[in-house]
């Protein structure tokens, strides 16, 4: 009589699951892991690009009664409690949310990458004095700038992008800067050098090649912790207002039922949120071995 | 002895320009980036006199930087600095206009006592999970513990809570869900940490109230957190295995479990610290969020509640609390370094 918990399953779930590893040693563990966060962000661009097909209904009128159970009445994630449909909610949510994430993300790469590179190539007072300013920012919780931003902003969508770009250009300019700093004495550069190329030919041609790939991972890393942080600000109450449909604001507006036990307003855009930001960082993680085989752990 | 003292007062000199750097930093948010504090109290349709009168109180009316028509330290940064130096952070706006740093101080040890406790738990997490993982490196428990740190990394802190809250307070009714001592208990303040307070005082029926209310946020705050410990701690001790002194112990014949938990473990433990003080700043952020979805008496509840009521002064000394936080703890967490550890010199 061997139940699901005996020890003679037990064993054979152990084995099956440390086979399934085995096998992904063999091709290395890093594509299994950027393949699940890469399967993952496709599913969510999916969702994205088709949400007007996928979702049963509009996520801002109130098409059912308040409050219906999930699965009943052709509400497969219920309704909250103005009767709106949670599922077409977090379908449409997805794009609010990502917009925002991939925007603060561009932004504060654009911002930081050039600022870390000049930092970096050219030294002397300028990197000092920036390398302090990022260094301060940097050891700020984030979240708490963020929050002070946001609450100066007001609400919506360009806002939290602003606010959320603040955090991460730090973040870029610490990687690039250091990332030059071991570049810059490298013989192919003083040959560029010494053959006359300008400081930007230098920078562009010879320098910033070598960071693309830390920067790959960074953004990827970025995008996930952006989707937390806009989550919390909405959350908060500063970020996106209502009645738009937001992961963050929808978990706002529906903790105030779950002490009487209507859990769905809360439940789904929370798995919604950690799965986004899981993919974002597992692809980041993968890129990481694969991109930067030296770092790899023992 | 000479050369750990000068670094000391070099690491203190070093803190000023951080400190006015992110001082800088909080007064260029609030008062040069577009949004108008004024009308961020009153509300954007205030008529236009009762916005003078504000902008006139909170010194708004002033230059920004430097005064060019008279004495040019008169504008709004420098009274800002001069007025942090003074730990004059204004009154607040709202309900008696008590002055903030009066407010803060009621606050702060509500958030001192729930970080505390999180990150202790954060640590047992992590420095366990992560030195089991690696004595059982690449089983179902290594895999498990290695999935465990990216996954609880993704999930955001505030709907951990919340799930916290609907399975052990709604569904189980183990916890309370909100507050930090049950109604109707009388607990006379010494220190203003509910824990300490209630040994103190020897207030049982207190005490075990007051655990019973930190139990889901800091577990909430802790769990979080512990994830990139598991991880951390992982790489390190499998580091550490493969040393020549663990490979000695094993061969004398210790145990492995003493190998693996005494040896190589605390050997392992200074990359960890550094970590700790690294992730200070997330274990703030993180207070924040636990803190407004716990209705934790807070700073973190604190700021979140004054941005909402528009208190200019109360969100403007709640964020400067932070920065000088920030910067002491770097401070701490750099000296408990150079002491550990001999190399670190100027």
């Amino acid at each position: 009589m061997g139940g699901f918990f005996s020890h003679k399953s037990a064993q054979l779930i152990k084995k099956g699951i440390n086979r399934i590893f085995k096998g992904a040693k063999w091709h290395g563990v890093e594509w299994y892991l950027t393949f699940c966060g890469a399967v993952i962000i496709l599913f969510v661009l999916f969702i994205i690009i088709f949400a007007k097909w996928i979702a049963p209904y509009d996520p801002l009128e109130f098409v059912g009664k308040p409050f219906i159970r999930p699965g009943q009445d052709g509400f497969l994630l219920g309704t909250d409690n103005l009767g709106r449909d949670v599922l077409s909610r977090i379908i449409y949510g997805s794009k609010i949310v990502m917009t925002v994430a991939v925007t603060a993300t561009i932004f504060s790469a654009v911002v930081g990458i050039p600022i870390g590179l000049i930092s970096g190539y050219f030294g002397g007072t300028l990197d000092r004095v920036l390398s302090l300013i990022m260094d301060s920012i940097y050891s700020f919780p984030g979240l708490i700038l963020a929050i002070a931003m946001a609450a100066m902003l007001g609400p919506g969508m360009l806002n939290v992008s602003i606010a959320i770009t603040v955090i991460y250009i730090p973040t870029y300019f610490r990687v690039v800067r250091g990332h030059v700093l071991s570049v810059k004495e490298e013989l192919y550069v003083e040959a560029a050098k010494t053959l006359g190329a300008s400081d930007l030919t230098i920078i562009a041609r010879y320098i910033f090649p070598n960071v693309i790939a830390s920067i790959a991972v960074i953004f990827s890393l970025n995008i996930a912790d952006a989707i937390l942080t806009e989550a919390g600000l909405s959350f908060l109450g500063l970020g996106i207002s209502p009645p738009n449909p937001d992961w963050g604001l929808d978990i706002s507006k529906g903790k105030v039922f779950l002490p009487t036990g209507r859990w769905w307003l809360v439940t789904y855009p929370g798995i919604m949120i950690s799965l986004v930001a899981l993919g974002f960082t597992l692809l980041g993680e993968g890129l990481n071995e694969i991109l930067n085989p030296r770092l790899k752990e023992a | 002895m000479r050369a750990i003292l000068s670094y000391f007062i070099t690491r203190v000199l070093l803190t000023i320009p951080m400190l006015l750097i992110l001082l800088t930093v909080v007064f260029l948010v609030l008062r040069v980036m577009p949004g108008d504090p004024a009308k961020s109290v009153l509300g954007a349709h205030a008529p236009k006199d009762q916005i003078e009168m504000v902008r006139k109180s909170l010194g708004l009316d002033k230059p920004k930087f430097i005064n060019l028509h008279g004495n040019p330290f008169d504008s709004q940064y420098f009274h800002y600095l001069y007025n942090l130096i003074r730990f004059d952070l204004g009154n607040s706006m709202i309900w008696g206009k008590r002055p903030v740093a009066t407010e803060i101080k009621e606050h702060f040890p509500a958030t001192l006592e729930l970080t505390v406790v999180s990150i202790t738990i954060t640590v047992l997490i992590g420095i366990f999970g992560g030195a089991f993982a690696a004595k059982k490196q690449k089983t179902v428990g290594d895999y498990g513990l290695r999935i465990y740190g990216i996954l609880i990394y993704s999930i955001p802190i505030f709907w951990l809570g919340l799930m916290f809250q609907l399975i052990f307070g709604v569904w189980l009714g183990w916890f309370p869900v909100a507050g930090r001592i049950g109604a109707g208990l009388e607990l006379k303040s010494v220190t203003g940490l509910y824990i300490l307070d209630s040994i103190l005082t020897r207030n049982w029926r207190a005490f075990k109230s007051v655990i019973k209310h930190i139990a889901l946020p800091s577990i909430t705050l802790g769990m979080v957190l512990s994830g990139i410990f598991v991880r951390l701690t992982r790489a390190n001790m499998l580091n550490m295995l493969k040393q020549d002194f663990v490979t000695a112990a094993r061969v004398r014949g210790l145990p492995e479990r003493i190998v693996v938990y005494k040896h190589a473990l605390k050997n392992a433990f200074i990359p960890i610290l550094t970590m700790m003080g690294l992730q200070f700043a997330m274990l703030l952020a993180g207070a924040v969020l636990t803190e407004t979805t716990f209705s934790w008496p807070g700073m973190g509840r604190y700021l979140v509640e004054r941005i909402l009521y528009r208190d200019f002064n109360g969100v403007q000394g709640g964020i400067v609390f932070f920065a000088l936080l920030v910067s002491a703890v770097s401070l701490i967490v750099d000296i408990i370094y150079a002491m550990i550890d001999p190399r670190i010199r100027y």
